[in-house]
């Protein structure tokens, strides 16, 4: 199928639990990603998001199943999934040239060190670093250094970028800015992107499919939402669409209670390897409250799978 | 006074240096009048300086003499029993240096295998345990027998007792790499040899230093007390030497030697370890 460029396939992570048995982090879990989307995975922590992400990465292996990546079992770390780390993991004895550089070398060992430093010093450039090239991280700023992160990540021009919380660690100002131009990279480039989040608003700006885990342990992919609002969405106006608020409902609504009761009341038809894609119905104008107060609610949602 | 703490700090030094240095003058000046006097045979026993009334510790004025004598003339050589101090300074660093530089060689490479491996580290746990704080001085009757030569056995003292904290730190701080480097090391495909050289090995550079530095640092005290036993050359033996000709002021001019040099290994040391240091 097309349609998947990445796939896991019933995959199961269990860990030995202090007390002899197993802990199940969550098993038999399908999930398909279309090629050159932006998806985002929500859920309280502890639900397996990390894990996930790390399956995906090949850092983790799952206990069973398999993840296809355009067709192809993974089967370790790849240079065809970058990883940007939640907590920047830049090297500090490099330079922010020196870290970006690293990663050009492991991806073309062979080129010249000149070509190993224009190439890098091209996605410095994109990340919007010039001039600090020669600074080290211990001189950088929180955001700063997560842009070298993503620098370093995009430098490999890889088939798929991870993010692991990439922006949880700053500030709401530099978050935005990050955000901003992350969606901007991602869509000049048309980057397959997989995306662990528990913010809701970054999910509603960047995602194109947001995928909700239900709490661990046990945890489950419970729908995977389709975001209504335009393409070419702008952070300003993104609240004036009228499917904002039905969409931002569904979501916190799931974060909130479903996420929790979900497993209680499982539907009988559920199929694990199908997860329902759900499309939050935007509201016909003239049916939206005036001021804009209460919002529709997620009774607007229909089951489009 | 708005002088600053290292100016303030530099002063007192001077003061205490000059209180010491008075005190000590004063407490060696002695007195030639006064007190009984002595019995013949037993002033003829205790030499010269006993029958002039003078204390036969040095005054400071006395081990300065000397040490500026020393220093003037630090490589002479008049046979086996007279050399000029630089030379014993000299064969001392070499054993040291031999010594510590067999044991960095052996420590590092294997420090950073049982570092990487858990299994390794448990298994060589208890054989470090036990001979960690084995005196090095203990291992000499066994390097005397087995090597048959004493310089040679010098060196081994030293290569026994600096090799510990080396291997211990080194295996230490391979182990506590932190793992989000080799999460970025394992994403770019990077291999085990370009992984060990250009994360390991920067992330462990301080702690590894910090066991350099312990080690030379135990290495020169180790020095003195093997050539004691050992004899022939070096500082140990001078010191060893000079208290059996009774001149206790070339033992105090070695003191302050063996002091100095030690500062000066210590502090080269501290300057490497501060070039691999790294801000986080």
């Amino acid at each position: 199928m097309s349609e998947k460029f990445i796939s896991f396939e019933g995959i199961a992570r269990r860990y030995p639990a202090p007390n002899g048995g197993t802990t199940t982090i969550f098993e038999d879990l399908w999930l398909g990603v279309p090629k050159g989307e932006f998806v985002c995975v929500i859920g309280h922590s502890g639900c397996g998001k990390t894990t996930l992400l790390n399956i995906l990465a090949g850092l983790d292996a799952p206990s069973e199943g398999v993840v296809l990546v355009d067709g192809r079992e993974i089967a370790g770390p790849s240079l065809d999934r970058a990883v940007i780390f939640q907590g920047h993991a830049l090297l500090p004895w490099r330079t922010v040239l020196g870290n970006v550089a690293y990663a050009v070398s492991s991806r073309h060992p062979k080129k010249s060190k000149a070509e190993v430093e224009a190439h890098a010093k091209r996605f410095i450039k994109l990340v919007g670093l010039e001039g600090s090239e020669h600074k080290r991280p211990a001189e950088l700023s929180g955001g700063m250094k997560q842009r070298v992160g993503i620098a370093r990540a995009l430098s490999i021009e890889p088939k798929i970028l991870l993010m692991d919380e990439p922006f949880s660690a700053l500030d709401a100002l530099t978050r935005g800015t990050l955000q901003d131009e992350v969606r901007r990279i991602c869509r000049e480039t048309g980057q397959t992107v997989f995306m662990i989040t528990h913010d809701v608003d970054e999910a509603i700006y960047l995602a194109d499919r947001v995928v909700l885990m239900t709490n661990g342990p046990g945890a489950m992919v419970a729908e995977t939402v389709v975001n209504p609002l335009p393409v070419d969405r702008e952070r300003t106006d993104l609240h004036k669409h009228p499917a904002y608020y039905p969409l931002r409902n569904h979501l916190i609504e799931f974060l909130v209670t479903r996420s929790r009761t979900f497993r209680d009341h499982v539907p009988a038809d559920r199929d694990p390897r199908r997860p329902p894609l759900v499309r939050p119905e935007i509201p016909v104008p003239a049916a939206a409250p005036a001021a804009g107060g209460t919002a529709p609610q997620a009774e607007t949602l229909r089951n489009i799978a | 006074m708005n002088l600053s703490i290292g100016t303030r700090a530099s002063a007192l030094s001077a003061v205490i240096l000059v209180v010491f240095l008075l005190a000590w003058h004063v407490a060696t000046q002695g007195s030639t009048a006064g007190g009984p006097p002595m019995d013949p045979e037993y002033a003829k026993l205790m030499g010269l300086t006993a029958t002039t009334g003078k204390s036969a510790m040095p005054g400071p004025l006395d081990v300065g003499a000397k040490l500026l004598e020393h220093l003037s003339r630090p490589f002479y050589d008049n046979g086996p029993n007279d050399k000029g101090i630089g030379i014993q300074l000299g064969w001392s660093i070499a054993r040291v240096a031999a010594g510590y530089g067999l044991a960095a060689l052996v420590a590092i490479p294997l420090g950073f295998v049982i570092g990487m491996s858990p299994l390794l580290s448990r298994a060589f746990d208890p054989f470090i345990q036990i001979l960690k704080p084995v005196s090095p001085l203990a291992w000499m009757p066994l390097a005397l027998y087995t090597i048959k030569d004493s310089g040679a056995s010098a060196i081994f003292v030293i290569f026994i007792c600096s090799v510990w904290p080396m291997l211990v730190n080194t295996a230490f701080g391979v182990a506590s790499v932190r793992k989000e480097w080799l999460n970025v090391a394992r994403t770019l495909e990077v291999g085990p040899w370009r992984r060990a050289f250009t994360v390991i090995l920067p992330a462990a550079a301080p702690t590894i230093l910090t066991g350099m530095r312990i080690s030379i640092g135990i290495a020169w005290l180790v020095i003195v007390a093997a050539e004691m036993l050992v004899g022939g050359t070096g500082i140990g033996y001078f010191v060893w030497n000079e208290w059996n000709n009774l001149s206790i002021t070339n033992v105090i001019t070695a003191i302050l030697v063996i002091g100095m040099v030690g500062m000066l290994l210590d502090r080269m040391l501290a300057v490497a370890a501060r070039a691999v240091t790294f801000p986080e």
